[in-house]
């Protein structure tokens, strides 16, 4: 096909592009896109059901839109194997960084409650709404 | 994962690249990688404050303006319509790449040129959305929004909007101005000249990655 790729050693795919998998790929990342804000909407009018299970459902929806986009946009569910690895598992340090800095920034949570007493009462203490369209107007801006 | 390495070939022997794909390629995934673990510390740095604050204000509160309409309250309608464009020049981009694997310039440049106007529309969006914000209070330093229950909340909200969609706006504009430079390349005939469109796919891998980013920015910000 061309030759100016032989000798540099790997074998190029012929017409591996199929547009109807990347069109496939956009209408799943929409859908779940508008799947996503049906449940915010319902959840901000009713409060339906618990926020920590939403936020559940929005991270695995989060994660299987990165899935496509990495797989199909970027191609790298067609590469091989070796290259996927060298991917994949680098990317498998965010399980770590996640769990540990969510639980030190409960922790740090937790301990601010108990022993710093100015944060707990902040954390009582109801305030009204700041007047937005007063404070901080700019002439000219909006 | 279609193209499992064949049996009994030998990938690590020397002779071709054990990922069979192009040097540029294979560096351009890493930067990406690096990128990632970037925009990755600023996100759990901002979910580490959030698990660390008593409360947070409602995204369904801040976020619930659209252009034209004025003050009429639409929940997340104006973050979908940059989500939906971005998601849009993603799809254009791999049909750049598809063209370009073709050899097909003119339609190389017409997606190109469509992936272009996406990402300045999007950035059109961004800065409506941050002058709006900006004029109701918000900016570094500023919060005028107060928590979902009623508490007096702190500048982190605002500091960690800004900083990390400002990021990743600034990631969007380089994408816009790599793409533009492919454009013209394009139009000038260099990768007729060089025999393959590999740089349409660098910059299509790079562009794919901006989209992949606001995808946690959004459920960071908009969702959680």
């Amino acid at each position: 096909m061309d030759s100016s790729h032989t000798t540099t050693g790997f074998e190029k795919e012929k017409n591996s592009f199929d547009t109807k998998a990347i069109w496939k790929t956009f209408w799943i990342l929409l859908a779940i896109t508008v799947f996503e804000l049906i449940v915010a909407i319902i959840y901000f009018e009713t409060h339906f059901f618990p926020k920590h299970i939403l936020n559940g459902v929005f991270v695995i929806m989060t994660l299987a839109k990165a899935f496509f986009i990495v797989a199909e946009f970027m191609h790298l569910g067609h590469e091989i194997r070796n290259l996927v690895m060298t991917i994949a598992i680098p990317a498998c340090l965010f399980i770590w960084f996640l769990v540990a800095f969510m639980w030190d920034g409960s922790s740090y949570h937790e301990l601010r409650m108990r022993y710093d007493g100015y944060q707990f009462e902040q954390s009582k203490t109801k305030v009204k709404p700041v007047e937005h369209k007063e404070e901080g107007k700019k002439p000219g801006v909006e | 994962m279609a193209h499992t390495v064949p049996v009994g070939q030998k990938w690590w022997s020397g002779g071709k690249s054990p990922f069979n794909v192009e040097y540029g390629k294979l560096m351009m995934w890493y930067f990406l990688m690096s990128d990632a673990f970037t925009f990755g510390a600023f996100l759990i740095s901002y979910g580490t404050i959030r698990f660390s604050s008593s409360s947070w204000p409602d995204p369904n509160q801040v976020f619930r303006s659209f252009p034209v309409i004025g003050q009429m309250s639409v929940p997340l309608a104006f973050v979908s319509l940059m989500t939906f464009i971005l998601i849009m020049s993603s799809v254009t981009m791999v049909m750049a790449v598809g063209a370009g694997q073709m050899h097909d310039r003119k339609a190389v440049m017409k997606w190109m040129f469509l992936t272009i106007l996406g990402g300045l529309a999007f950035l059109g969006c961004q800065a409506w959305e941050w002058t709006h914000l900006y004029g109701e209070g918000a900016w570094w330093g500023r919060n005028p929004f107060i928590n979902i229950d009623q508490t007096q909340s702190t500048t982190n909200f605002t500091n960690y909007f800004f900083t990390i969609t400002g990021f990743h706006g600034f990631h969007v504009f380089s994408g816009v101005i790599i793409n533009i430079c492919m454009l013209i390349k394009t139009w000038r005939g260099d990768f007729e000249k060089t025999g393959h469109y590999l740089m349409i796919e660098k910059a299509g891998l790079y562009w794919h990655f901006v989209d992949l980013v606001w995808v946690f920015v959004f459920t960071c910000f908009y969702l959680l």
